[in-house]
Protein backbone atom coordinates (compact mmCIF):
# COMPACT_ATOMS: atom_id res chain seq x y z
CA UNK A 1 0.00 0.00 0.00
CA UNK A 2 2.60 2.54 1.14
CA UNK A 3 6.14 2.17 -0.15
CA UNK A 4 9.04 4.29 0.97
CA UNK A 5 12.28 3.85 -0.94
CA UNK A 6 15.73 5.29 -0.15
CA UNK A 7 14.21 8.25 1.61
CA UNK A 8 16.55 11.10 2.49
CA UNK A 9 15.40 14.24 4.26
CA UNK A 10 17.47 17.27 5.19
CA UNK A 11 16.73 20.14 7.54
CA UNK A 12 19.02 22.68 5.98
CA UNK A 13 22.42 21.04 6.34
CA UNK A 14 21.30 18.45 8.85
CA UNK A 15 20.82 15.03 7.31
CA UNK A 16 17.85 13.75 9.35
CA UNK A 17 16.79 10.68 7.36
CA UNK A 18 19.59 8.73 5.74
CA UNK A 19 18.22 6.39 3.12
CA UNK A 20 15.28 4.66 4.71
CA UNK A 21 13.14 2.06 2.94
CA UNK A 22 10.05 0.39 4.34
CA UNK A 23 6.56 -0.54 3.39
CA UNK A 24 3.11 -0.83 4.89
CA UNK A 25 0.68 -3.41 3.54
CA UNK A 26 -3.06 -3.08 3.52
CA UNK A 27 -4.75 -3.94 6.81
CA UNK A 28 -1.57 -3.94 8.87
CA UNK A 29 -0.47 -2.03 11.91
CA UNK A 30 3.14 -1.11 11.34
CA UNK A 31 5.11 0.74 13.96
CA UNK A 32 8.26 2.81 13.80
CA UNK A 33 9.99 2.86 17.17
CA UNK A 34 13.11 4.60 18.30
CA UNK A 35 14.51 7.18 20.66
CA UNK A 36 14.16 10.96 20.44
CA UNK A 37 15.77 12.35 17.34
CA UNK A 38 15.71 9.05 15.47
CA UNK A 39 13.61 10.66 12.73
CA UNK A 40 10.20 9.13 13.34
CA UNK A 41 8.20 12.33 13.15
CA UNK A 42 10.23 13.52 10.18
CA UNK A 43 9.25 10.42 8.25
CA UNK A 44 5.55 10.92 8.92
CA UNK A 45 5.73 14.58 8.02
CA UNK A 46 7.46 13.73 4.78
CA UNK A 47 4.79 11.17 3.89
CA UNK A 48 2.04 13.70 4.46
CA UNK A 49 3.82 16.34 2.38
CA UNK A 50 4.66 18.76 5.18
CA UNK A 51 8.36 18.20 4.47
CA UNK A 52 9.95 17.56 1.10
CA UNK A 53 12.41 14.68 0.66
CA UNK A 54 15.81 15.52 -0.76
CA UNK A 55 16.08 12.08 -2.31
CA UNK A 56 14.09 8.91 -2.59
CA UNK A 57 10.53 8.10 -3.36
CA UNK A 58 7.25 7.65 -1.49
CA UNK A 59 4.39 5.91 -3.26
CA UNK A 60 0.88 5.16 -2.13
CA UNK A 61 -1.23 2.61 -3.99
CA UNK A 62 1.20 2.89 -6.90
CA UNK A 63 1.09 6.69 -7.08
CA UNK A 64 4.12 8.83 -6.47
CA UNK A 65 3.55 11.21 -3.54
CA UNK A 66 6.72 13.28 -3.90
CA UNK A 67 5.11 16.09 -5.85
CA UNK A 68 1.71 16.03 -4.14
CA UNK A 69 1.09 19.15 -2.00
CA UNK A 70 0.25 18.56 1.67
CA UNK A 71 -3.42 19.49 1.39
CA UNK A 72 -3.95 16.91 -1.37
CA UNK A 73 -2.57 14.03 0.70
CA UNK A 74 -5.81 13.49 2.68
CA UNK A 75 -7.71 13.42 -0.62
CA UNK A 76 -5.59 10.41 -1.61
CA UNK A 77 -6.62 8.58 1.55
CA UNK A 78 -3.86 9.28 4.05
CA UNK A 79 -4.77 10.97 7.31
CA UNK A 80 -2.14 12.35 9.66
CA UNK A 81 -2.63 12.72 13.41
CA UNK A 82 0.23 15.08 14.18
CA UNK A 83 2.46 14.94 17.21
CA UNK A 84 1.07 16.91 20.14
CA UNK A 85 -2.49 16.45 18.86
CA UNK A 86 -2.84 19.93 17.37
CA UNK A 87 -6.58 20.16 17.66
CA UNK A 88 -8.33 23.47 16.83
CA UNK A 89 -8.36 24.67 20.42
CA UNK A 90 -10.94 27.41 20.18
CA UNK A 91 -13.46 25.46 18.15
CA UNK A 92 -15.96 23.03 19.62
CA UNK A 93 -15.55 19.26 19.42
CA UNK A 94 -18.23 19.18 16.75
CA UNK A 95 -16.52 21.87 14.67
CA UNK A 96 -13.21 20.05 14.93
CA UNK A 97 -14.77 16.93 13.49
CA UNK A 98 -16.44 19.00 10.79
CA UNK A 99 -13.08 20.45 9.81
CA UNK A 100 -11.82 16.89 9.50
CA UNK A 101 -14.47 16.29 6.87
CA UNK A 102 -13.37 19.40 4.96
CA UNK A 103 -12.33 17.47 1.85
CA UNK A 104 -15.62 15.58 1.61
CA UNK A 105 -18.85 16.63 -0.02
CA UNK A 106 -21.13 13.68 0.86
CA UNK A 107 -23.16 15.29 3.64
CA UNK A 108 -25.24 12.27 4.72
CA UNK A 109 -22.24 10.03 5.03
CA UNK A 110 -20.33 12.65 6.99
CA UNK A 111 -23.12 12.51 9.55
CA UNK A 112 -22.97 8.73 9.52
CA UNK A 113 -19.20 8.71 10.04
CA UNK A 114 -19.53 11.13 12.90
CA UNK A 115 -21.95 8.74 14.60
CA UNK A 116 -19.46 5.92 14.09
CA UNK A 117 -16.72 7.98 15.69
CA UNK A 118 -18.97 8.74 18.66
CA UNK A 119 -19.59 5.02 18.99
CA UNK A 120 -15.86 4.42 19.30
CA UNK A 121 -15.21 7.54 21.35
CA UNK A 122 -18.32 8.01 23.50
CA UNK A 123 -16.56 10.68 25.51
CA UNK A 124 -16.44 12.94 22.50
CA UNK A 125 -20.19 12.72 22.17
CA UNK A 126 -20.62 13.82 25.77
CA UNK A 127 -18.49 16.85 25.04
CA UNK A 128 -19.73 17.65 21.57
CA UNK A 129 -20.40 21.34 22.27
CA UNK A 130 -17.39 21.87 24.48
CA UNK A 131 -14.49 24.04 23.36
CA UNK A 132 -11.78 21.61 22.36
CA UNK A 133 -9.00 23.39 24.22
CA UNK A 134 -10.74 22.62 27.51
CA UNK A 135 -10.65 18.84 26.97
CA UNK A 136 -8.21 16.67 28.87
CA UNK A 137 -5.11 15.37 27.13
CA UNK A 138 -6.62 11.96 26.47
CA UNK A 139 -9.83 13.44 25.10
CA UNK A 140 -7.84 15.76 22.87
CA UNK A 141 -5.97 12.74 21.51
CA UNK A 142 -9.28 11.02 20.82
CA UNK A 143 -10.51 14.16 19.09
CA UNK A 144 -7.38 14.36 16.96
CA UNK A 145 -7.90 10.73 15.92
CA UNK A 146 -11.59 11.33 15.32
CA UNK A 147 -10.81 14.34 13.18
CA UNK A 148 -8.39 12.30 11.10
CA UNK A 149 -10.92 9.48 10.72
CA UNK A 150 -13.45 11.97 9.37
CA UNK A 151 -11.45 12.06 6.12
CA UNK A 152 -12.30 8.35 5.69
CA UNK A 153 -8.65 7.41 5.35
CA UNK A 154 -7.30 4.16 3.98
CA UNK A 155 -4.11 4.76 5.92
CA UNK A 156 -3.81 6.66 9.18
CA UNK A 157 -0.48 8.04 10.40
CA UNK A 158 -0.33 8.31 14.18
CA UNK A 159 2.46 10.36 15.70
CA UNK A 160 3.09 9.51 19.37
CA UNK A 161 -0.53 9.11 20.41
CA UNK A 162 0.48 8.14 23.95
CA UNK A 163 2.61 11.22 24.55
CA UNK A 164 1.94 12.86 27.91
CA UNK A 165 -0.98 10.64 28.85
CA UNK A 166 -1.65 8.78 32.08
CA UNK A 167 -1.01 4.99 31.90
CA UNK A 168 -4.70 4.10 32.02
CA UNK A 169 -5.44 6.43 29.14
CA UNK A 170 -2.53 5.04 27.18
CA UNK A 171 -4.18 1.63 27.34
CA UNK A 172 -7.44 3.15 26.20
CA UNK A 173 -5.83 4.91 23.25
CA UNK A 174 -4.06 1.72 22.17
CA UNK A 175 -7.34 -0.18 22.35
CA UNK A 176 -8.84 2.42 20.08
CA UNK A 177 -6.02 2.10 17.60
CA UNK A 178 -6.77 -1.62 17.52
CA UNK A 179 -10.47 -0.89 16.96
CA UNK A 180 -9.72 1.51 14.13
CA UNK A 181 -7.53 -1.12 12.53
CA UNK A 182 -10.15 -3.84 12.96
CA UNK A 183 -12.60 -1.60 11.13
CA UNK A 184 -10.30 -1.79 8.10
CA UNK A 185 -7.99 1.21 8.33
CA UNK A 186 -4.30 0.56 7.88
CA UNK A 187 -2.17 2.10 10.62
CA UNK A 188 1.34 3.48 10.60
CA UNK A 189 2.20 4.17 14.23
CA UNK A 190 5.15 6.11 15.53
CA UNK A 191 5.83 5.54 19.21
CA UNK A 192 8.34 5.94 21.97
CA UNK A 193 6.38 3.53 24.08
CA UNK A 194 7.94 0.58 22.27
CA UNK A 195 6.45 -2.04 24.52
CA UNK A 196 2.84 -1.01 23.87
CA UNK A 197 3.44 -0.39 20.19
CA UNK A 198 5.03 -3.81 19.63
CA UNK A 199 2.13 -5.48 21.38
CA UNK A 200 -0.49 -4.24 18.92
CA UNK A 201 1.61 -4.03 15.75
CA UNK A 202 2.06 -6.69 13.08
CA UNK A 203 5.44 -5.50 11.98
CA UNK A 204 7.95 -2.98 13.27
CA UNK A 205 10.98 -0.99 12.21
CA UNK A 206 13.52 0.15 14.75
CA UNK A 207 15.02 3.54 13.90
CA UNK A 208 18.28 4.97 15.08
CA UNK A 209 19.46 8.47 14.14
CA UNK A 210 18.13 8.45 10.63
CA UNK A 211 18.43 4.84 9.51
CA UNK A 212 16.68 1.55 10.11
CA UNK A 213 18.57 -0.59 12.55
CA UNK A 214 16.26 -3.57 12.78
CA UNK A 215 13.02 -4.68 11.27
CA UNK A 216 10.73 -7.62 11.43
CA UNK A 217 7.73 -9.20 13.00
CA UNK A 218 6.57 -7.24 16.03
CA UNK A 219 6.42 -10.36 18.16
CA UNK A 220 9.96 -11.36 17.28
CA UNK A 221 11.25 -7.90 18.05
CA UNK A 222 9.54 -7.97 21.40
CA UNK A 223 11.82 -10.81 22.48
CA UNK A 224 14.87 -9.61 20.59
CA UNK A 225 17.60 -9.03 23.22
CA UNK A 226 18.95 -5.96 21.45
CA UNK A 227 15.52 -4.32 21.36
CA UNK A 228 14.79 -5.37 24.90
CA UNK A 229 17.92 -3.79 26.19
CA UNK A 230 17.66 -0.54 24.24
CA UNK A 231 13.92 0.19 24.23
CA UNK A 232 12.11 -2.08 26.63
CA UNK A 233 14.22 -1.40 29.67
CA UNK A 234 15.66 -4.78 30.26
CA UNK B 1 -31.40 24.22 15.30
CA UNK B 2 -33.15 25.43 12.14
CA UNK B 3 -35.99 26.92 14.11
CA UNK B 4 -33.56 28.87 16.27
CA UNK B 5 -31.79 30.14 13.17
CA UNK B 6 -35.06 31.44 11.73
CA UNK B 7 -35.88 33.09 15.00
CA UNK B 8 -32.45 34.71 15.14
CA UNK B 9 -32.86 36.05 11.61
CA UNK B 10 -36.26 37.45 12.46
CA UNK B 11 -35.14 39.10 15.68
CA UNK B 12 -32.07 40.62 14.06
CA UNK B 13 -34.03 41.89 11.08
CA UNK B 14 -36.55 43.55 13.38
CA UNK B 15 -33.75 45.10 15.44
CA UNK B 16 -32.05 46.46 12.32
CA UNK B 17 -35.27 47.97 10.97
CA UNK B 18 -36.27 49.46 14.34
CA UNK B 19 -32.83 51.02 14.75
CA UNK B 20 -33.13 52.49 11.27
CA UNK B 21 -36.59 53.90 12.02
CA UNK B 22 -35.30 55.52 15.17
CA UNK B 23 -32.55 57.27 13.22
CA UNK B 24 -35.00 58.09 10.45
CA UNK B 25 -37.35 59.84 12.83
CA UNK B 26 -34.51 61.61 14.61
CA UNK B 27 -33.14 62.91 11.33
CA UNK B 28 -36.53 63.90 9.87
CA UNK B 29 -37.53 65.81 12.97
CA UNK B 30 -34.11 67.48 13.01
CA UNK B 31 -33.52 66.25 16.54
CA UNK B 32 -30.24 65.02 15.14
CA UNK B 33 -28.44 67.92 13.48
CA UNK B 34 -25.97 67.60 10.63
CA UNK B 35 -23.07 67.30 13.02
CA UNK B 36 -24.50 64.20 14.65
CA UNK B 37 -25.56 62.71 11.32
CA UNK B 38 -21.98 63.20 10.19
CA UNK B 39 -20.71 61.28 13.22
CA UNK B 40 -23.23 58.51 12.51
CA UNK B 41 -22.02 58.22 8.91
CA UNK B 42 -18.36 58.10 9.97
CA UNK B 43 -19.29 55.47 12.56
CA UNK B 44 -20.86 53.28 9.87
CA UNK B 45 -17.74 53.62 7.71
CA UNK B 46 -15.52 52.73 10.67
CA UNK B 47 -17.72 49.70 11.39
CA UNK B 48 -17.13 48.49 7.84
CA UNK B 49 -13.38 49.09 8.18
CA UNK B 50 -13.19 47.30 11.52
CA UNK B 51 -15.21 44.28 10.38
CA UNK B 52 -13.16 43.92 7.22
CA UNK B 53 -9.91 44.16 9.18
CA UNK B 54 -11.31 41.52 11.52
CA UNK B 55 -11.30 39.01 8.64
CA UNK B 56 -7.50 39.13 8.59
CA UNK B 57 -6.70 40.10 12.18
CA UNK B 58 -9.42 38.04 13.86
CA UNK B 59 -10.40 35.11 11.65
CA UNK B 60 -7.01 34.51 10.08
CA UNK B 61 -5.14 35.76 13.13
CA UNK B 62 -2.51 37.76 11.26
CA UNK B 63 -1.21 41.17 12.08
CA UNK B 64 -2.27 43.52 9.29
CA UNK B 65 -1.27 47.12 9.90
CA UNK B 66 -1.86 48.57 6.45
CA UNK B 67 -5.62 48.65 6.23
CA UNK B 68 -5.66 52.39 5.53
CA UNK B 69 -3.72 51.68 2.34
CA UNK B 70 -6.49 49.50 0.94
CA UNK B 71 -9.03 52.07 2.02
CA UNK B 72 -7.09 54.76 0.15
CA UNK B 73 -6.99 52.65 -3.01
CA UNK B 74 -10.73 52.08 -2.82
CA UNK B 75 -11.40 55.74 -2.12
CA UNK B 76 -9.30 57.09 -4.97
CA UNK B 77 -10.37 54.43 -7.48
CA UNK B 78 -14.07 54.89 -6.77
CA UNK B 79 -13.81 58.68 -6.74
CA UNK B 80 -12.01 58.76 -10.09
CA UNK B 81 -14.61 56.37 -11.46
CA UNK B 82 -17.65 58.31 -10.27
CA UNK B 83 -16.18 61.62 -11.46
CA UNK B 84 -15.58 60.17 -14.90
CA UNK B 85 -19.05 58.63 -14.94
CA UNK B 86 -20.77 61.88 -14.00
CA UNK B 87 -18.64 63.83 -16.51
CA UNK B 88 -19.71 61.44 -19.25
CA UNK B 89 -23.23 62.74 -18.75
CA UNK B 90 -25.01 59.41 -18.49
CA UNK B 91 -28.33 60.04 -16.73
CA UNK B 92 -27.86 57.55 -13.90
CA UNK B 93 -29.52 57.93 -10.51
CA UNK B 94 -27.14 58.77 -7.71
CA UNK B 95 -27.68 55.49 -5.91
CA UNK B 96 -26.63 53.50 -8.98
CA UNK B 97 -23.50 55.60 -9.37
CA UNK B 98 -22.67 55.04 -5.69
CA UNK B 99 -23.16 51.29 -5.94
CA UNK B 100 -21.02 51.08 -9.07
CA UNK B 101 -18.36 53.24 -7.42
CA UNK B 102 -18.33 50.98 -4.36
CA UNK B 103 -17.94 47.91 -6.52
CA UNK B 104 -15.10 49.52 -8.48
CA UNK B 105 -13.38 50.68 -5.28
CA UNK B 106 -13.81 47.24 -3.71
CA UNK B 107 -12.51 45.33 -6.70
CA UNK B 108 -9.47 47.54 -7.26
CA UNK B 109 -8.56 47.30 -3.56
CA UNK B 110 -9.25 43.54 -3.62
CA UNK B 111 -6.92 43.07 -6.59
CA UNK B 112 -4.20 44.93 -4.72
CA UNK B 113 -4.90 42.80 -1.67
CA UNK B 114 -4.39 39.73 -3.82
CA UNK B 115 -1.18 41.08 -5.35
CA UNK B 116 0.27 42.08 -1.98
CA UNK B 117 -1.02 39.01 -0.17
CA UNK B 118 0.30 36.35 -2.51
CA UNK B 119 4.02 36.96 -1.93
CA UNK B 120 3.84 38.26 1.65
CA UNK B 121 1.57 35.80 3.41
CA UNK B 122 4.46 33.38 3.80
CA UNK B 123 5.54 35.79 6.51
CA UNK B 124 3.92 35.61 9.90
CA UNK B 125 3.25 37.83 12.88
CA UNK B 126 5.39 40.93 13.30
CA UNK B 127 7.12 40.38 9.95
CA UNK B 128 3.81 40.54 8.11
CA UNK B 129 2.90 43.58 10.21
CA UNK B 130 6.00 45.44 9.03
CA UNK B 131 5.40 44.50 5.38
CA UNK B 132 1.83 45.77 5.52
CA UNK B 133 2.98 49.05 7.11
CA UNK B 134 5.51 49.43 4.31
CA UNK B 135 2.86 48.76 1.71
CA UNK B 136 0.39 51.29 3.02
CA UNK B 137 3.13 53.93 3.22
CA UNK B 138 3.95 53.27 -0.43
CA UNK B 139 0.30 53.83 -1.31
CA UNK B 140 0.18 57.08 0.62
CA UNK B 141 3.37 58.41 -0.93
CA UNK B 142 2.18 57.35 -4.36
CA UNK B 143 -0.98 59.43 -4.00
CA UNK B 144 0.99 62.39 -2.67
CA UNK B 145 3.02 62.41 -5.87
CA UNK B 146 0.41 61.28 -8.35
CA UNK B 147 -0.78 64.33 -10.32
CA UNK B 148 -4.02 63.04 -11.90
CA UNK B 149 -5.66 62.54 -8.49
CA UNK B 150 -4.57 65.89 -7.15
CA UNK B 151 -1.32 64.89 -5.46
CA UNK B 152 -0.59 66.31 -2.04
CA UNK B 153 -3.25 69.02 -2.47
CA UNK B 154 -5.92 66.33 -2.53
CA UNK B 155 -8.72 65.29 -4.85
CA UNK B 156 -11.54 67.84 -5.01
CA UNK B 157 -14.95 67.85 -6.61
CA UNK B 158 -16.19 64.38 -5.75
CA UNK B 159 -19.98 64.36 -5.85
CA UNK B 160 -21.40 63.73 -2.41
CA UNK B 161 -23.51 60.61 -2.87
CA UNK B 162 -23.46 59.22 0.63
CA UNK B 163 -26.12 60.05 3.18
CA UNK B 164 -27.04 58.29 6.38
CA UNK B 165 -29.77 56.20 4.78
CA UNK B 166 -27.65 54.49 2.15
CA UNK B 167 -24.54 54.12 4.32
CA UNK B 168 -26.66 52.45 7.01
CA UNK B 169 -27.99 49.80 4.68
CA UNK B 170 -24.62 49.22 3.04
CA UNK B 171 -23.18 48.63 6.50
CA UNK B 172 -25.96 46.15 7.28
CA UNK B 173 -25.39 44.27 4.02
CA UNK B 174 -21.63 44.09 4.59
CA UNK B 175 -22.14 42.98 8.19
CA UNK B 176 -24.44 40.23 6.97
CA UNK B 177 -21.93 39.13 4.33
CA UNK B 178 -19.01 38.99 6.76
CA UNK B 179 -21.10 37.17 9.39
CA UNK B 180 -22.11 34.63 6.76
CA UNK B 181 -18.48 34.26 5.71
CA UNK B 182 -17.49 33.53 9.31
CA UNK B 183 -19.98 30.68 9.52
CA UNK B 184 -19.38 29.24 6.06
CA UNK B 185 -17.08 26.38 5.20
CA UNK B 186 -14.58 28.90 3.81
CA UNK B 187 -14.74 30.98 6.98
CA UNK B 188 -14.18 27.93 9.16
CA UNK B 189 -11.20 26.98 7.02
CA UNK B 190 -9.73 30.46 7.56
CA UNK B 191 -10.32 30.21 11.32
CA UNK B 192 -8.75 26.75 11.45
CA UNK B 193 -5.55 28.22 9.95
CA UNK B 194 -5.42 30.63 12.89
CA UNK B 195 -5.92 27.72 15.28
CA UNK B 196 -3.29 25.43 13.80
CA UNK B 197 -1.76 25.74 10.37
CA UNK B 198 -0.17 22.29 10.25
CA UNK B 199 -3.34 20.55 11.40
CA UNK B 200 -5.33 22.47 8.80
CA UNK B 201 -2.97 21.41 6.07
CA UNK B 202 -3.19 17.82 7.33
CA UNK B 203 -6.99 18.03 7.17
CA UNK B 204 -6.73 18.90 3.49
CA UNK B 205 -7.24 22.67 3.70
CA UNK B 206 -5.20 24.56 1.09
CA UNK B 207 -3.84 27.06 3.59
CA UNK B 208 -2.08 29.42 1.18
CA UNK B 209 -5.19 29.80 -0.95
CA UNK B 210 -7.36 30.63 2.06
CA UNK B 211 -4.87 33.11 3.46
CA UNK B 212 -4.84 34.98 0.17
CA UNK B 213 -8.64 34.77 0.02
CA UNK B 214 -8.98 36.27 3.51
CA UNK B 215 -6.52 39.02 2.69
CA UNK B 216 -8.22 39.88 -0.62
CA UNK B 217 -11.70 39.89 0.93
CA UNK B 218 -10.54 42.17 3.72
CA UNK B 219 -9.01 44.49 1.12
CA UNK B 220 -12.21 44.37 -0.94
CA UNK B 221 -14.42 45.49 1.94
CA UNK B 222 -11.83 48.08 2.95
CA UNK B 223 -12.08 49.39 -0.62
CA UNK B 224 -15.86 49.63 -0.27
CA UNK B 225 -15.38 51.51 3.00
CA UNK B 226 -12.94 53.82 1.21
CA UNK B 227 -15.50 54.44 -1.55
CA UNK B 228 -18.11 55.44 1.02
CA UNK B 229 -15.60 57.71 2.72
CA UNK B 230 -14.70 59.41 -0.56
CA UNK B 231 -18.32 60.04 -1.51
CA UNK B 232 -19.15 61.32 1.93
CA UNK B 233 -16.23 63.71 2.40
CA UNK B 234 -16.25 64.69 -1.30
CA UNK B 235 -12.59 65.52 -0.80
CA UNK B 236 -9.63 63.17 -0.42
CA UNK B 237 -6.15 63.94 0.82
CA UNK B 238 -3.41 61.34 1.05
CA UNK B 239 -2.30 62.36 4.54
CA UNK B 240 -5.57 61.00 5.99
CA UNK B 241 -4.52 57.45 5.09
CA UNK B 242 -1.36 57.42 7.17
CA UNK B 243 0.00 54.82 9.52
CA UNK B 244 -1.94 56.18 12.49
CA UNK B 245 -5.23 55.57 10.75
CA UNK B 246 -4.32 51.88 10.23
CA UNK B 247 -3.38 51.65 13.89
CA UNK B 248 -6.68 53.26 14.87
CA UNK B 249 -8.57 50.54 13.00
CA UNK B 250 -6.39 47.84 14.52
CA UNK B 251 -7.09 49.25 17.99
CA UNK B 252 -10.84 49.08 17.30
CA UNK B 253 -10.59 45.42 16.32
CA UNK B 254 -8.42 44.44 19.29
CA UNK B 255 -10.64 46.34 21.70
CA UNK B 256 -13.78 44.70 20.36
CA UNK B 257 -12.18 41.28 20.51
CA UNK B 258 -10.15 39.62 17.76
CA UNK B 259 -12.53 37.41 15.81
CA UNK B 260 -15.70 38.93 17.25
CA UNK B 261 -17.64 40.92 14.63
CA UNK B 262 -20.19 42.23 17.11
CA UNK B 263 -17.24 43.32 19.22
CA UNK B 264 -15.84 45.23 16.23
CA UNK B 265 -19.18 46.95 15.71
CA UNK B 266 -19.56 48.04 19.33
CA UNK B 267 -15.97 49.12 19.61
CA UNK B 268 -16.11 51.06 16.31
CA UNK B 269 -19.13 52.93 17.64
CA UNK B 270 -17.50 53.68 20.98
CA UNK B 271 -14.13 54.72 19.56
CA UNK B 272 -15.65 56.94 16.88
CA UNK B 273 -18.24 58.60 19.08
CA UNK B 274 -16.09 58.93 22.21
CA UNK B 275 -13.46 61.33 20.77
CA UNK B 276 -16.29 63.48 19.39
CA UNK B 277 -18.15 63.55 22.71
CA UNK B 278 -14.94 64.54 24.44
CA UNK B 279 -14.47 67.59 22.25
CA UNK B 280 -15.48 69.91 25.10
CA UNK B 281 -12.43 68.71 27.02
CA UNK B 282 -10.34 70.08 24.17
CA UNK B 283 -6.74 68.97 24.50
CA UNK B 284 -7.48 66.44 27.23
CA UNK B 285 -9.64 64.30 24.99
CA UNK B 286 -6.82 62.30 23.44
CA UNK B 287 -5.53 61.70 26.93
CA UNK B 288 -8.88 60.29 28.03
CA UNK B 289 -9.11 58.22 24.87
CA UNK B 290 -5.69 56.71 25.50
CA UNK B 291 -6.52 56.08 29.15
CA UNK B 292 -9.66 54.18 28.14
CA UNK B 293 -7.51 51.97 25.93
CA UNK B 294 -4.99 51.29 28.69
CA UNK B 295 -7.63 50.51 31.30
CA UNK B 296 -9.45 48.26 28.84
CA UNK B 297 -6.32 46.27 28.03
CA UNK B 298 -5.46 45.83 31.70
CA UNK B 299 -8.88 44.63 32.80
CA UNK B 300 -10.11 42.91 29.67
CA UNK B 301 -7.19 42.05 27.40
CA UNK B 302 -9.29 39.75 25.23
CA UNK B 303 -11.44 42.67 24.12
CA UNK B 304 -15.09 43.40 24.80
CA UNK B 305 -16.42 40.08 23.60
CA UNK B 306 -13.27 37.99 23.35
CA UNK B 307 -13.79 35.63 20.44
CA UNK B 308 -17.50 35.11 20.99
CA UNK B 309 -20.36 36.99 19.38
CA UNK B 310 -23.09 38.96 21.08
CA UNK B 311 -26.39 37.34 20.21
CA UNK B 312 -29.53 39.40 20.43
CA UNK B 313 -31.84 36.38 20.70
CA UNK B 314 -29.83 34.91 23.54
CA UNK B 315 -29.78 38.31 25.24
CA UNK B 316 -33.55 38.67 25.00
CA UNK B 317 -34.07 35.16 26.28
CA UNK B 318 -31.85 35.80 29.25
CA UNK B 319 -33.82 38.97 29.98
CA UNK B 320 -37.09 37.10 29.83
CA UNK B 321 -35.91 34.32 32.03
CA UNK B 322 -34.22 36.79 34.35
CA UNK B 323 -31.53 34.32 35.02
CA UNK B 324 -28.84 35.28 37.44
CA UNK B 325 -26.21 33.76 35.28
CA UNK B 326 -25.83 36.11 32.40
CA UNK B 327 -22.49 34.83 31.27
CA UNK B 328 -23.76 32.12 28.98
CA UNK B 329 -21.58 31.83 25.92
CA UNK B 330 -23.97 33.49 23.48
CA UNK B 331 -25.06 36.52 25.42
CA UNK B 332 -22.06 36.99 27.64
CA UNK B 333 -21.26 40.38 29.11
CA UNK B 334 -24.23 41.96 27.46
CA UNK B 335 -25.61 44.00 30.30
Amino acid sequence: MLKVKDLNVHYGKIHAIKGISFEVNEGEIVTLIGANGAGKTTILQTISGLLKPSEGMISFEGENLNKVPAHQIPVMGIAHVPEGRRIFAEMTVFENLQMGAYIRKDKDQIQEDMEKIFLNFPRLKERIKQIAGTLSGGEQQMLAMGRALMTRPKLILLDEPSMGLAPLLVDEIFNMIQTVNDAGTTVLLVEQNANKALHIANRAYVLETGYIKLSGNARDLLVNPEVQQAYLGG
Amino acid sequence: MDHNKKKAYLVNTIAVVVLYLVFFVLIQTKTMNNYFVGIAIMTCIMIIMAMSLNIVAGFLGEMALGHAGFMAIGAYASASFSMALIDSGLPLPHLVILILAMIVGGIVAGVFGFLIGTPTLRLRGDYLGIVTIGFSEIIRIFFINFGPTGGAAGLKGITRLVNFHNVYWVTIVIAFLIFTLGRSKQGRAIISIREDEIASEAAGIPTTRYKVLAFSLAAFFAGVGGALYAHYQSFLEPSKFGFMFSIEMFVIVVLGGLGSLTGSIISAIVLTVLPEMLRSFAEYRLLVYSLVLIIMMIFRPQGIFGRSEFSLTAFIESLIQRKNIKNSIGGGEAS
